[in-house]
């Protein structure tokens, strides 16, 4: 006795079905975004737009929206039911890229600080 | 296969569609299946490449009296090899598109731009590693520069790995035809490939342009 589900399983073996994330319009769509990002990182690194103490702020602004675009566009990270695994250990994995980047310097900078210098 | 889609549904309470992989629909196709388990790999990556960043971070002033980064940095090729690195980035992403759609000239194509694009990207990087070494300013100059060379070589062997890969799956696609197990090595190549993009990212803005000026 067959279960329903195997009886009407009636794909052939080796062809998966899948349905098309990705087209060539999104590619484009992320290029032009990601170019745009790009660029402007360049322009504000290297000119005055912005308020000098304002320059790290708004490239790390730019550099995560850059991100994001190359996970929606090229990595086509949506919110369908095919992407929520891999955006659970996405987060897990920026939790601890966070975690490894954000305390390695807040400890070693506490670290210089409290540093007391030998006498010469 | 609308007729089964529609049995499926009468028979389980849960849309098929919806819940491959997650309990009520069956297992997912192999397709998400091996793309996830290559997620979990580059994740990890990710977090290699974390350390270094931190590392980075941390040691980018100590430049023992050395050259600093404002001196070495030439922004215009940057930005060049940037551009490279992205636009192999969308090639790569069109030329899997086209396999997956059984154009096997339109991917040979794409591979080949891809592959031009991030051969022109580790000749940039590679040229101006040679011309910091050439100026007294090597990884054993300062701890600066060692955590440089770590963080932006680490990223350029990862490219140079991917390129070997790239010649491999172009010819079991040749050899094979496009067939299913080649088609998800594929995007699994398409994956790490975006992935060294994003980590790019990062050094550009981290490295060149907030150490550039």
């Amino acid at each position: 006795m067959h279960s329903p589900e195997r009886v009407f399983e009636d794909r052939t073996p080796g062809v998966e079905e899948h349905e098309p994330t990705a087209s060539y319009l999104s590619y484009s769509v992320g290029l032009g975004l990601a170019i745009l990002a790009t660029i402007a990182s360049f322009i504000v690194a290297q000119t005055n737009l912005l308020w000098a103490p304002g320059i790290p702020v708004g490239l790390i602004v730019l550099g995560l929206a850059q991100i994001g675009v190359h996970l929606v566009f090229f990595l086509h990270l949506g919110s369908g039911p095919d992407s929520t695994n891999n955006i659970l250990a996405l987060a897990f994995g920026v939790l601890i890229v966070f975690l490894v980047i954000a305390g390695s310097v807040w400890i070693i900078a506490n670290l210089n600080s409290n540093m007391v210098l030998m006498p010469q | 296969m609308t007729m089964t889609t529609t049995l499926d549904r009468t028979l389980t309470a849960v849309p098929t569609e919806l819940a491959h992989g997650r309990g009520g629909g069956g297992p997912a196709p192999k397709r998400i299946v091996v793309a996830y388990g290559f997620w979990i790999f580059i994740l990890s990556d990710m977090i290699m490449f974390s350390a270094l960043f931190a590392a980075y971070a941390v040691l980018s002033g100590n430049n023992a009296g050395g050259p600093t980064a404002p001196e070495l940095f030439n922004l215009r090729n940057i930005f060049i090899s940037t551009m490279c690195l992205l636009l192999s980035s969308y090639t790569c992403g069109i030329g899997v598109l086209s396999a997956e759609r059984r154009q096997p000239t339109h991917f040979l194509v794409f591979a080949i731009f891809t592959f031009v694009l991030g051969a022109a990207f580790l000749f940039i990087e590679a040229t101006e590693f040679a011309g910091m070494v050439a100026k007294g300013a090597g990884p054993s100059r300062s701890a600066f520069l060692s955590s440089f060379f770590t963080l932006v070589g680490t990223h350029g062997v990862h490219v140079a790995c991917g390129l070997v890969a790239l010649v491999y799956l172009v010819a079991q696609a040749r050899v094979h035809g496009l067939r299913p197990a080649v088609l998800r090595r594929l995007l699994c190549w398409s994956l790490f490939w975006h992935a060294l993009d994003i980590v790019w990212v990062g050094v550009f803005t981290l490295v060149y342009l907030m150490g550039g000026h």
